[in-house]
């Protein structure tokens, strides 16, 4: 076995989007040498896509918002399933977390007044998002890099290097969190993506920050990044994960051409002005008002379109309701005949503003259109339909200090962490809940490993045997083709005798089973089908094999990232078939409605052998067993204060009788 | 649903394979249906005839800049090139940016252009705005916004004849992003940079090599963001940092701050 390399670092963040580089930020600020690592190059992870808002709640648009109103907005985009706690800290420290990205060189668009300005968008009672035109996560990670360098900067100044504080450690792959014989964590294996070579990082402290699971699908607005590995590190480290039944479809991706099918069409699109009409032409969105919203949107398109001028005396259209609201309405229309040509249905700007309008308030939309689909959005409809967007379900964390429970010393922020948005996620509640999080998470990270360094205790150390495990892991899908070759194509080490598998095929099956199977409507049996799939498919993935060499090669990257992408989907669809009603991001076609009773139910995802794991995906002879073992737990009550915030009978069509007479 | 119609037909593409040890140009009849982007042809190569074939790409949607290369000999976003730009029979030509050394086939270091962001120096925030307090006008942000629409895809870097062939001139020359980034905060309302002394235009001048920069526009013509480096950032500097040398009352007031110092 070849020497790897050991560094040492106080704190490792896995991850360079809005999360993590806040986390970063802050434990570096708490004095900590900091350490982060991310696969693609600096200033390029999946935030810098976010195009609509950071939402929060500065008022400065209108003045009745408030961090109560934003709390409840929150509450009920998620069905009240989200942990109150971190909804609560989110929408208190969301505007500090705005204005403090202005003091490191930030420029959001402006209000009349020269304040930052703020944009409508579906589920939330005020203007509230503060934006750069459609380009909002590209000022996020651009700011949140720059004041990076800016520390580097300072830290040259003194020490003469500009990496002896902070240092992001571009296009790596972490592929194990590694702990000590206590249970805590002691570091990272990871491998250099450009010369395939392998690392470790001693750390008492690590933050997940990894975003997404969206590439496990097939239609997606997410990029290869989103394979789930902080998920599926989590749950190896022996953490567990929370929420995974409910995975957000964006109601507007693209349709067509077909290679850009599931590319995103901002909402903002339609917080500015824009429509939803059926083949018919009809704006059909009227006729999918849910009960639980009646009383808050318009009844009416005069009474929708007057809104946008004079919201304080009309209630808004229906075509901002929440996103699964709105996904599963398409998708009916869709269903029912009254399509687009290819499949979608028509969003329109192009009739409601002018076209100059258009190009500065939607700049990058027109410019994607334009490019990618030939259509002018300024003069023409455009063809949306649900595309795989977010997943709610995460890390299960503790709300205050984002430390991942049960596994000392590791942290989880942003889209990898659970529970903040419970069933559904408000548009512009993920780059706030990264900066929120963030922050709390390298803040507690600093302090964990500030403490375990303090109290004399020895890091846990990282041995050699880890080591060579993960090393051994990461390396399979060589011997699979060597096996394959050396023994003429028909005998491989596992002693199947079949070749090795192409792992771009085993991804594109993946994608396929979990799009049809574990899609945007869900029934038990298809489920079920699902998980027979994805059992044969990690039999499969064992034998994913490659050809070349170890520099950058993403075949095999793409045959490491199968174990996450496998875990995860399992995580999906065995908690989707679990929760028998709808609710929120998960919608069952044999449970259609909302039962109070799972209002307080999460289901708690846990590895199933956590010792084995060692090596992907061990054989499983009955996938209904698979690697994920579930399980109920009930939430804690949601404080009273926090409760009284709301007119109770709105709370009737939420909380269980006991719960209302407590 | 509706099915796209199906207009496949089969293009032949070069693309440069190798590593910083060398390589050359490889053959593909490959593929290619109706509204591809070059990028989806590599995907197509990836998991039909190449599997190790090394591209950067994130985002496939020209916002994140990952996926620079040269089409035909020219900087571009394989992402954001439709197929239909070309004539069917045309062979296209893909090669890893020219200005950045060779990390394996379409892959470059682009290493130079994280230093370089290194030494222009950070935002100044205004010492007596708390957050929260900063107020700025719609059109006095203006400026700086255009500028930060860079997706960091660094064509332009690649593009200018500066450095293009010239590594030698790599130590003393920004390259236009970053000479556009000592604009953009040049140009912020709020910036205190001078609070500190430090003035950008100078330095420009004479520490990031404003003055090799002879105003082809060759940058502008390949900035896939459509961002006018040029004529919006870098003739403005040229012209600020012009003023603040020859202008002997802002001559004198340097001299007076800086004694003062
Ligand atoms: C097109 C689009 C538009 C959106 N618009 C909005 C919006 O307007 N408002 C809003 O609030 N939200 C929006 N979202 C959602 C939001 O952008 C994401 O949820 C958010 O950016 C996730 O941030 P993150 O910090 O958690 O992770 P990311 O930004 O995805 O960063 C993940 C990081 O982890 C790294 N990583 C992952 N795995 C590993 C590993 N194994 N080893 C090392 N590093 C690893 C990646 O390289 C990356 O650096 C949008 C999402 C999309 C796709
Ligand atoms: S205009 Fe200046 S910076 Fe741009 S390509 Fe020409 S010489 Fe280079
Ligand atoms: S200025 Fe334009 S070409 Fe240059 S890096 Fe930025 S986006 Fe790319
Ligand atoms: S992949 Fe992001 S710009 Fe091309």
């Amino acid at each position: 076995m070849t020497q790897v390399e050991r560094q040492q670092w106080d704190v490792v963040v896995v991850g360079a989007g809005g999360a993590g580089l806040r986390a970063a930020i802050e434990a570096r600020e708490q004095g900590l040498r900091t350490a982060v690592i991310c696969k693609s190059l600096f200033g390029k992870a999946h935030t810098v896509m976010a195009e609509g808002g950071i939402a929060a709640s500065m008022g400065n648009v209108n003045a009745g918002d408030n961090w109560q109103v934003h709390f409840r907005d929150t509450m009920r985009g998620g069905k009240f399933l989200n942990s109150w706690r971190m909804a609560e800290l989110h929408a208190k420290e969301a505007p500090d977390r705005v204005w403090e990205l202005e003091t490191w060189g930030a420029l959001f668009d402006r209000t009349k007044d020269g304040r930052i300005s703020q944009r409508n968008f579906g589920g939330h009672e005020y203007p509230r998002l503060a934006h750069v035109g459609d380009r909002t996560g590209l000022e996020l990670i651009r700011t949140l890099q720059q004041k990076v360098v800016s520390l580097q900067q300072q830290d040259f100044k003194e020490t003469g290097d500009y990496e002896s504080r902070i240092k992001v450690f571009q296009e790596c792959t972490v592929t194990r969190i590694l702990k000590g014989p206590d249970g805590r964590v002691s570091g990272i294996f990871y491998y250099e993506r450009e010369s395939g070579r392998f690392f470790v990082i001693e750390s008492p402290a690590v933050v997940l920050a990894t975003g997404g699971i969206g590439k496990s699908f097939k239609v997606t607005s997410n990029s290869w990044e989103y394979t789930g590995d902080g998920h599926a590190l989590a749950l190896l480290a022996g953490a567990s994960l929370i929420n995974m039944e409910f995975v957000q479809f964006h109601p507007t991706g693209m349709v067509w051409p077909p290679s850009v099918k599931g590319i995103l069409v901002t909402e903002s699109v339609r917080g500015d002005g824009g429509v939803l009409r059926n083949s018919e032409g009809k704006r059909f969105m009227f006729d999918y008002i849910p009960d639980v919203f009646k009383e808050k949107y318009a009844q009416s398109e005069d009474e929708g379109d007057r809104w946008y001028e004079d919201p304080d005396n009309n209630r808004r259209p229906p075509e901002l309701l929440p996103r699964d609201e709105v996904a599963r309405a398409i998708n009916s229309e869709v269903k029912a005949g009254r399509g687009s040509p290819h499949g979608g249905v028509f969003l329109d700007v192009s009739t409601r503003l002018p076209a100059e309008e258009i190009k500065r308030r939607l700049p990058s939309m027109h410019h994607q259109f334009k490019e990618l689909a030939d259509v002018d959005i300024t003069a023409e409809p455009m063809e949306v339909g649900p595309t795989c967007h977010y997943v709610m379900g995460g890390v299960d964390v503790d709300p205050d200090t984002a430390a991942a429970l049960g596994v000392p010393g590791l942290f989880a922020a942003g889209e990898v962490a659970g529970g903040m948005h419970g069933s559904n996620r408000l548009g512009g509640n993920s780059l706030s809940d990264l900066l929120v999080f963030g922050r709390r998470a390298g803040l507690y990270a600093a302090e964990y490993a500030r403490d375990a360094a303090g109290s004399g205790a020895k890091r846990a150390e990282v041995d050699e045997e880890q080591i060579a495990a993960a090393s051994a892991e990461a390396l399979r899908p060589f011997s699979a083709e060597a096996g394959a070759g050396a023994a003429g194509k028909d005998g491989d080490a596992d002693g199947g005798t079949r070749p090795p598998e192409n792992p771009y095929t085993l991804h594109q099956e993946l994608q396929q089973s979990m799009n049809d199977l574990v899609g945007i409507i869900r029934r038990e049996a298809e489920m079920s089908e699902a998980l027979n799939r994805l059992g044969d498919l990690r039999v499969r993935a064992r034998r994913a094999g490659v050809e070349g060499h170890r520099q950058f090669n993403p075949g095999w990257h793409l045959a490491l990232d199968m174990r996450n992408m496998l875990l995860v989907s399992e995580c999906v669809a065995r908690a989707a078939r679990e929760r028998t009603e709808s609710r929120g991001g998960h919608t069952r076609d044999d449970h259609p409605a909302m039962d109070r009773d799972w209002r307080k139910q999460n289901l708690v995802c846990r590895l199933a052998d956590p010792a084995g794991g060692a090596l992907p995906a061990a054989d499983v002879p009955d996938p209904e067993r698979g690697q994920i073992r579930l399980e109920k737990r009930e939430m804690p009550p949601i404080r009273p204060d926090l409760l009284d915030l709301f007119e109770k009978d709105e709370l009737v069509k939420y909380l269980t009788d006991e719960e209302l007479t407590e | 649903m509706t099915t796209a119609p199906t207009t496949g037909y089969t293009a032949h593409f070069k693309v440069w394979r190798g590593d910083d040890e060398g390589g050359g140009l490889e053959d593909f009849e490959v593929e290619v249906n109706e509204g591809e982007v070059v990028l989806d042809i590599i995907h197509r190569l990836q998991a039909t005839q190449a599997p190790d074939l090394a591209v950067r790409w994130n985002c496939k949607a020209g916002k994140c800049g990952s996926c620079s290369a040269e089409i035909n000999g020219r900087p571009r976003l394989l992402c954001m090139t439709r197929m239909s730009v070309f004539d069917r029979a045309e062979t296209i030509t893909v090669t890893p940016l020219r200005a950045f050394p060779v990390v394996r086939d379409l892959v470059t270091d682009v290493g130079f252009n994280y230093e370089k962001a290194r030494e222009i120096p950070s935002f100044v925030p205004p010492e007596k705005l708390a957050p929260g307090e900063y107020r700025m006008q719609q059109e006095d942000v203006d400026r700086s916004q255009e500028f930060r629409k860079c997706i960091e895809c660094f064509l332009c870097q690649d593009t200018c004849h500066v450095v293009r062939d010239h590594e030698e001139n790599k130590a003393s020359f920004a390259g236009p992003r970053f000479l556009m980034r000592v604009a953009e905060l040049d140009m912020h309302p709020l910036d205190a940079a001078k609070d500190e002394g430090l003035d950008r235009r100078t330095s420009a001048q004479d520490e990031h090599g404003l003055g090799y920069c002879n105003i082809t526009k060759c940058c502008t013509e390949v900035c896939p963001e459509h961002i006018k480096i040029t004529d919006n950032a870098l003739i403005p500097l040229k012209e600020r940092a012009a003023d603040r040398k020859y202008d002997p009352l802002v001559w004198l007031g340097n001299k007076i701050f800086r004694r003062k110092e």
